[in-house]
């Protein structure tokens, strides 16, 4: 086990940096939330390099899905930075007076935030956004799968944030699980669900709460599209949310697409002249779709298509580079529904699509299957809109689009069932790393008598009064004008 | 005056002086445990001749062993099969429905209505709970929380319209809440009635299929809930799952779709590891030492011409009712320890003990106004507390016990160490300790260097000191001078943080609980920039740029082609 430095005295200074109480103060938050932004405008460079040494990325996408929306989101933080620290008043009923309650948001403390590989940028930053603005000390382990964004990650961070505040461990399994076996405040992580169970089994032992950041797989319902240019769009956003967006090792990345018999050729037409449209003859030498990061993935990739039934099914693309760990966007029609490529989440560039008689089956189709973090639909038709709405269950459900919910601030990212659980993004992220503390201020003016014991009829009586709102009544027994007679239980 | 005085006792009965736990706790199970182990599963009526029912038993106060009687074992098996069931109802959308959600409200809210009588009755045969505390904390609230679900179930259920912005413009969007699934609530001894249906009612609102496992450490409430509710409710969605640590096992094994437990730290722990194998949200209401600060300054004249009284009277009598006015202390929010100035302790003691025989009699352990200890392990325990040398030493009121009526009368101890065991846990009892510090403003680091409790008082006129509180010390929920009733405000979360807990509930902050927030995103097809498809070109990084800027003005400039750089 490669022992992590000074792990014990990092901690401590981090624990000492939150009792100081430094890190709530808005000035501090501001301050760092600032820095962040200049990190991401000034050492843009380096993180395109480093997005392509990792994953082969092209920087226009390393921009669009990563630096850009993390200053978008920066941005937003410090805009609402005020409106979410201020305590919210809760409405009493005014009679209540002269009783106060609010709700007071205060920092969880020290919090560990674990990311990923496919958007290392974006998936460390984005929690760390929302850790920072709600006051907390950071841990961040950013995944060693993607070396060069880790190390970036650490080295910019330590220059641009407050480092007894916000500190980035780096390392693979063992660090995570000597990390893991301390105590946090709360523990946000992005990745496989097999890593959560150890990661929430871990929490347990110390009742850290958890925020699970987990994939599966998103299917895309693509309906029967009559007007040319709203097909053209629908394959454009599919395309791009499929081999776009760091070559379908995407969490919310289209696993599998749904559409009927009869329109699946046309769709697979179109889709084959786009594809050459937007990446070019040869994605790989255009650095139009990014790698597969490694090795392993790699091979786990390929051996979807060992199978002989499902290599069958591919009406496009399908070769595969292993030396440059690239895998040409790929289109499947049919392939068995048993068959891997349905039953795990491909997190890579090969499209199926599954052909149905009639566009309403998808609907049981995605129910009968675990929950996806995203289900996308491409339709203009109202009543499957509706039925997706209310019959199927997704961390979030986007029509006519995909990936851009990524982006969207004001509607919470997160999973739900085998997809996760929890949610970030925007206020959300906040909410993430904060508790809301229930506050109430009474005075000692104002006291009654019959709401303390000695019990007897009486006080039940009027207690029994008070509850169902009969001041008539309580008027009345107070001043001896009724019995308190239903009472009949002696004391 | 007189209107303004009636609706805060409506506040006080409609949440009322307690919501309060502590479960499963100590489940070790000693020969003298006075519970009967019993297991009882409701199932629809249909099904009934299919299983053999036990009589249920439920003691009270009476050592007497329970053989374990011959019962059909509630084991894995079963209760997969029940899930399956459950999840298959879940499937065939019924739960989800509006009139459904609705006609099981009322049935709750009819139920407690009609059975009042006997819920008080199992209350009392497992606390000796005063019917009129058992009344105030346990019935009102849980007819209060059905009543507000009700009301307001349409808007809860609403979907939340959001703006949109720029980068993702041209859209709309709105988040739904939608079910978790099937459900499993896990509930406790102290307020077995309240507190297994609270959590029920919002699962109910929220559109779930649920599993009730109410605590069997207050058995006759247990078996009372599992009859009431297979009378009362549909029982292809809910159902009642009676019995302890084998039947709790076999529930844990199963995957759902939220844990919501109420108890002890130590189980939660075990709630927690059980639902982190299938990847199960928790929350968790425990408990935890909560302080109560009480400032020197409370010891002023207040009132007007008709109300009159000092501060120090209704600061204490706020504490008893918040400490012995709630089961005897056996609730996770009564406060747990007080922390006042030396110099004010003396007459804070004074007026606990003459306000205290206000309220209880000369003879605590003859008033009926007082709960009970629920069993012998808890009785034994708290005595063990009590009997510490350095903690008994420090006794300055009542120390008075009857093992064989499990009561115990208010006892409170002065200046006890911090390394005695009192000071350890959570007492969960009607022992009241009461630190000492030169200066109020210490009492934060007392605090500070403990576990973060469920909930922190406070009694000052000081505005400052009250600020201060507020910015420096973490708990769960917080009350200025009061105890108690800031969880009858249904507008506020009830939860705990740190220790204390994980997630809130009560009012819409239940329904949430119960609830997924999906974001719903509509997109149209017109409208789009090819900056975001490949082929990728330095102008596209450009015009991305500036639309992530939302300056309209360098879009504009970026699309004709002339920007600033």
């Amino acid at each position: 086990m490669e022992p992590i430095g000074d792990l014990e005295r990092e901690l401590e200074e981090l624990r000492e940096t939150y009792k100081s109480g430094k890190t709530k103060e808005a000035s501090w938050r501001r301050s760092q939330l600032k820095s962040l932004l200049s990190l991401l405008e000034e050492r843009e460079e380096d993180i395109f390099q480093a997005l392509h040494q990792d994953i082969g990325k092209n920087h226009v996408e390393s921009y669009r899905d990563e630096v850009g929306i993390l200053i978008k989101s920066v941005n937003y933080a410090l805009d609402c930075l005020k409106q979410w620290m201020s305590g919210k008043n809760v409405k009493l009923p005014m009679v209540t007076f002269p009783t106060r309650a609010e709700l007071v948001p205060e920092p969880l403390g020290i919090v560990l935030i674990i990311s990923s590989w496919n958007f290392p940028f974006g998936l460390s930053l984005e929690p760390l956004i929302g850790a920072i603005a709600a006051g907390n000390v950071v841990v961040l382990k950013p995944s060693e799968l993607a070396p060069a964004s880790s190390s970036v990650l650490a080295t910019t961070l330590h220059s641009y944030l407050d480092n007894k505040a916000v500190k980035v461990i780096q390392g693979g399994p063992s660090v995570g699980d000597q990390l893991l076996q301390q105590k946090w405040d709360k523990i946000f992580f992005t990745g496989s669900p097999r890593v959560a169970r150890i990661v929430m089994t871990a929490a347990a032992k110390h009742l850290t709460p958890v925020t699970l950041e987990l994939g599966g797989k998103c299917p895309a319902v693509v309906d029967a599209l009559s007007s040319s240019w709203d097909r053209e769009m629908a394959i454009k956003r599919i395309l791009g949310g499929k081999f776009g967006a760091c070559a379908g090792q995407a969490c919310i990345g289209i696993d599998y697409i749904l559409t009927e018999k009869k329109f699946a050729t046309t769709l697979i037409e179109e889709m084959k002249v786009l594809i050459k449209k937007m990446f070019g003859e040869n994605p790989r030498e255009s650095h139009s779709v990014a790698r597969i990061i490694n090795k392993h993935h790699f091979l786990s990739l390929k051996s979807l298509l060992d199978d002989p039934m499902v290599k069958a099914s591919v009406v496009y693309g399908g070769s595969l580079d292993e030396d440059h760990l690239f895998i040409e966007p790929t289109i499947l029609l049919d392939p068995p529904l048993e068959a891997a490529i349905m039953n795990e989440e491909i997190f890579g560039p090969l499209l199926p699509i599954i052909s149905l008689e009639k566009i309403e089956e998808s609907v049981e189709f995605i129910k009968s299957r675990p929950r996806g973090l995203s289900v996308y639909a491409f339709t203009k038709n109202e009543k499957l809109m509706r039925r997706l709405i209310s019959e199927t269950s997704s961390g979030s459900l986007i029509f006519n689009d995909a990936i851009i919910q990524y982006a969207a601030d004001t509607v919470p990212f997160g999973g739900v069932g085998e997809s996760g659980f929890g949610r970030y993004h925007g206020k959300f992220s906040f909410d993430a790393f904060t508790h809301e503390k229930a506050v109430v201020r009474r005075h000692f003016l104002i006291e009654f008598w019959f709401r303390f014991p000695p019990w007897n009829d009486y006080k039940m009586q009027l207690f029994k009064s008070a509850y169902r709102y009969n001041y008539l009544s309580v008027v009345l027994i107070t001043l001896g004008l009724k019995k308190s007679s239903q009472c009949s239980k002696t004391h | 005056m007189s209107l303004i005085s009636i609706d805060l006792v409506a506040l006080h009965c409609s949440h009322g002086l307690g919501i309060l736990n502590r479960a499963l706790r100590n489940k070790s199970r000693s020969s003298i445990q006075i519970q009967a182990q019993q297991t009882r599963l409701s199932f629809p009526q249909r099904r009934r001749s299919n299983w053999r029912f036990l009589s249920t038993h439920s003691c009270s106060a009476t050592l007497s062993v329970m053989a374990e009687e011959e019962k059909e074992a509630f084991d894995a098996d079963r209760a997969g099969a029940l899930v399956k069931e459950l999840r298959e109802c879940f499937d065939n959308g019924k739960t989800k429905s509006y009139d459904w959600r609705v006609s099981q409200l009322e049935s709750i809210a009819k139920m407690v209505d009609e059975r009042e009588k006997d819920i008080l009755a199992a209350l009392h045969q497992d606390l000796s709970k005063p019917e009129h505390e058992a009344f105030v904390s346990e019935i009102s609230l849980t007819k209060g929380s059905c009543k507000l679900a009700l009301q307001e179930l349409k808007s809860w259920m609403m979907p939340e319209k959001v703006k949109t912005s720029m980068t993702t413009y041209p859209s709309s969007a709105k988040i739904v809440s939608e079910p978790l699934g099937v459900v499993l609530v896990i509930s406790t001894w102290n307020y077995p009635f309240m507190l297994s249906l609270e959590p029920v009612i919002g699962a109910i609102a929220a559109g779930n299929a649920v599993v009730l496992k109410p605590s069997e450490i207050a058995p006759a409430t247990s078996s009372l809930l599992a009859k009431l509710l297979e009378e009362y409710v549909d029982n292809t969605a809910i159902r009642v799952v009676e019995g302890a640590v084998a039947e709790t096992s076999a529930l844990l094994e199963q995957k759902w779709d939220t844990i919501f437990y109420t108890g002890s730290g130590r189980v939660g722990r075990i709630i927690m590891s059980a639902a982190a194998r299938h990847l199960t949200p928790v929350i968790l209401e425990l408990g935890g030492k909560c302080p109560a600060v009480v400032d020197s300054d409370v010891n002023i004249e207040v009132g007007n011409s008709i109300y009159h009284t000092s501060g120090v009277m209704v600061a204490v009598r706020r504490i008893i009712a918040g400490k012995w006015g709630c089961n005897s202390g056996q609730a996770c929010i009564a406060p747990d320890y007080l922390i006042t100035a030396k110099a004010f302790a003396p007459k804070l003691i004074d007026t606990l003990r003459s306000e205290l025989k206000v309220f209880f009699g000369e003879n605590p352990m003859e008033s009926k106004d007082l709960s009970r200890i629920v069993n012998l392990y808890h009785f034994k325990r708290l005595s063990k507390l009590m009997d510490e040398d350095k903690v008994s030493d420090m006794k300055v009121l009542g120390g008075q016990r009857d093992e064989n009526q499990l009561k115990i009368a208010p006892t409170i101890f002065l200046d006890v160490p911090e390394d005695s065991l009192i000071m350890e846990d959570e007492i969960f009892g009607p022992l009241l300790p009461i630190l000492t510090v030169e200066n109020l403003e210490d009492s934060f680091a007392v605090i500070n260097s403990r576990p973060k409790p469920l909930a922190a008082y406070l009694f000052t006129n000081n505005e400052e000191l009250k600020n201060n509180f507020v910015k420096n010390i973490s708990s769960g929920g917080m009350l200025i001078n009061d105890t108690i009733l800031h969880v009858t405000v249904s507008g506020l979360p009830f939860g705990g943080v740190g220790e204390s807990g994980m997630g809130s509930y009560h009012g819409k902050f239940s329904f949430d609980a119960f609830s997924h927030k999906k974001a719903v995103l509509y997109r149209s097809f017109e409208g789009d920039t090819p900056t975001r498809y490949p082929p990728y070109t330095p102008g596209k990084l450009k015009l991305l740029k500036t639309l992530i800027s939302g300056d309209i003005f360098s879009i504009i400039l970026a699309l004709i082609g002339r920007s600033k750089d």
